[in-house]
């Protein structure tokens, strides 16, 4: 497979059925940023002044997200919110620590650590355990509250995360599965800081599945945490994932269309719709054949028997 | 071919040559929740692989 874009038809290094298009290595880097600054105008998520904050975690959406924007040339400063769960949460510390020390801090970045169990006595899991409630509750709510304080007490002006299309379209199929009207609301990749003590919220990576990003990870040499975090084992995000990859498989752009069709849709509200009575009524005619509704003079049941009769005949 | 595959870790062999996309039939993976790097390089699903290879089977789907 060659590139789709070079004229020198250099060697494929992903394809993206997708978008009917397969890339090289700087052509894929080229598109994976053109995606993001895209979702950036589109959604108005940042401006160039702006001093962000990535939440980053140590896997591959949150540092590809960082190094993104400081090659896009934005102020973004990251945190990490150790959780303490244990190998995992040391090994994606070391992470964050290295892609600090070695990448962000030549484009004058810095991270800023918060551990939870400095502040909470106990690392997430306990913390679960003596709340009685699920870990992964607990922890987005811990995370969310911690950057969303240290965005408004630093004073940043916009906090960013690296939800992909991926996340957003599982996330919808979830919410749609129960009639979480509620939610929907919250989907879009851009929320405003709407009342005081809440910081924007961005979502830039909402264009990019996935696998691009991972593929971003790996042709740049992101050293992220590859292990899936221990506590989301069994999780119906992962499950919701599963089923849309099995769905992207077999109809390329199945994602993008569930998600993106949901944000045109929030976007640009439709007119109540008529009811099916009315339109019946102001459509529907008896067919001049056999008297039953149709929106032509002949129905389709009538001209299909009597093009069937014909062809008997002849 | 050495094929490393995650969670959990571990190691197999499988014989080459063979196109990547007919390996990960045969594991039952799919495409799209997966990279397969030859290496350190990125191949795409026609790319065949050699008895001789190194391969990583990367999942890429996390818990969100």
């Amino acid at each position: 497979m060659n590139c789709t874009k070079c004229p020198t038809s250099t060697r494929a290094v992903i394809g993206l059925p997708r978008h009917n298009a397969a890339f090289c290595k700087n052509c894929f880097i080229t598109f994976v940023h053109e995606q993001v600054a895209r979702a950036i105008k589109s959604f108005k998520m940042l401006s160039p002044e702006d001093r962000i904050l990535v939440a980053v975690s140590g896997g591959k959406d949150s540092l590809a997200l960082w190094h993104i924007l400081l090659k896009l040339g934005y102020r973004a400063d990251a945190l990490y919110v150790n959780l303490g769960i244990g190998s995992y949460s040391e090994e994606s510390h070391r992470k964050v620590r290295h892609y600090a020390d070695n990448e962000a801090a030549a484009h004058g970045a810095k991270l800023i650590v918060h551990v939870v169990e400095q502040e909470a006595g106990a690392g997430i899991r306990e913390l679960a355990t003596i709340l009685h409630r699920p870990t992964c509750s607990t922890c987005g709510t811990i995370k969310r509250y911690q950057f969303n304080r240290a965005a408004i007490e630093q004073e940043y002006d916009v906090m960013a995360t690296g939800h992909n299309l991926d996340d957003e379209a599982a996330r919808l199929l979830g919410n749609v599965l129960h009639w979480q009207n509620d939610y929907l609301d919250k989907q879009s990749p851009t929320l405003p800081a709407s009342v005081e003590g809440f910081a924007k919220k961005v979502k830039p990576l909402c264009r990019l599945s996935e696998r691009e990003i991972a593929a971003y990870a790996v042709v740049n040499r992101l050293d992220y945490i590859v292990e899936e975090c221990p506590m989301a084992k069994g999780s119906k995000m992962i499950l919701y994932k599963e089923v849309l990859n099995r769905l992207e498989t077999e109809s390329p752009g199945t994602k993008q269309r569930f998600y993106w069709g949901f944000l045109d849709k929030q976007a640009k509200p439709e007119a109540p719709a008529e009811s099916m009575a009315d339109k019946d009524q102001r459509t529907l005619l008896p067919c001049d054949s056999c008297g039953q509704p149709t929106t032509a003079g002949t129905c389709t049941y009538c001209k299909m028997m009597a093009k069937a009769k014909s062809a008997t005949l002849r | 071919m050495l094929v490393q595959l995650s969670h959990p870790n571990r190691q197999i062999e499988v014989k080459g040559p063979k196109r990547t996309k007919d390996l990960l039939r045969e594991l039952n993976l799919v495409m799209e929740a997966h990279l397969v790097i030859r290496g350190d390089e990125l191949v795409t699903e026609d790319e065949w692989l050699a008895d001789a290879d190194q391969i990583e089977i990367r999942p890429v789907i996390s818990g969100g």
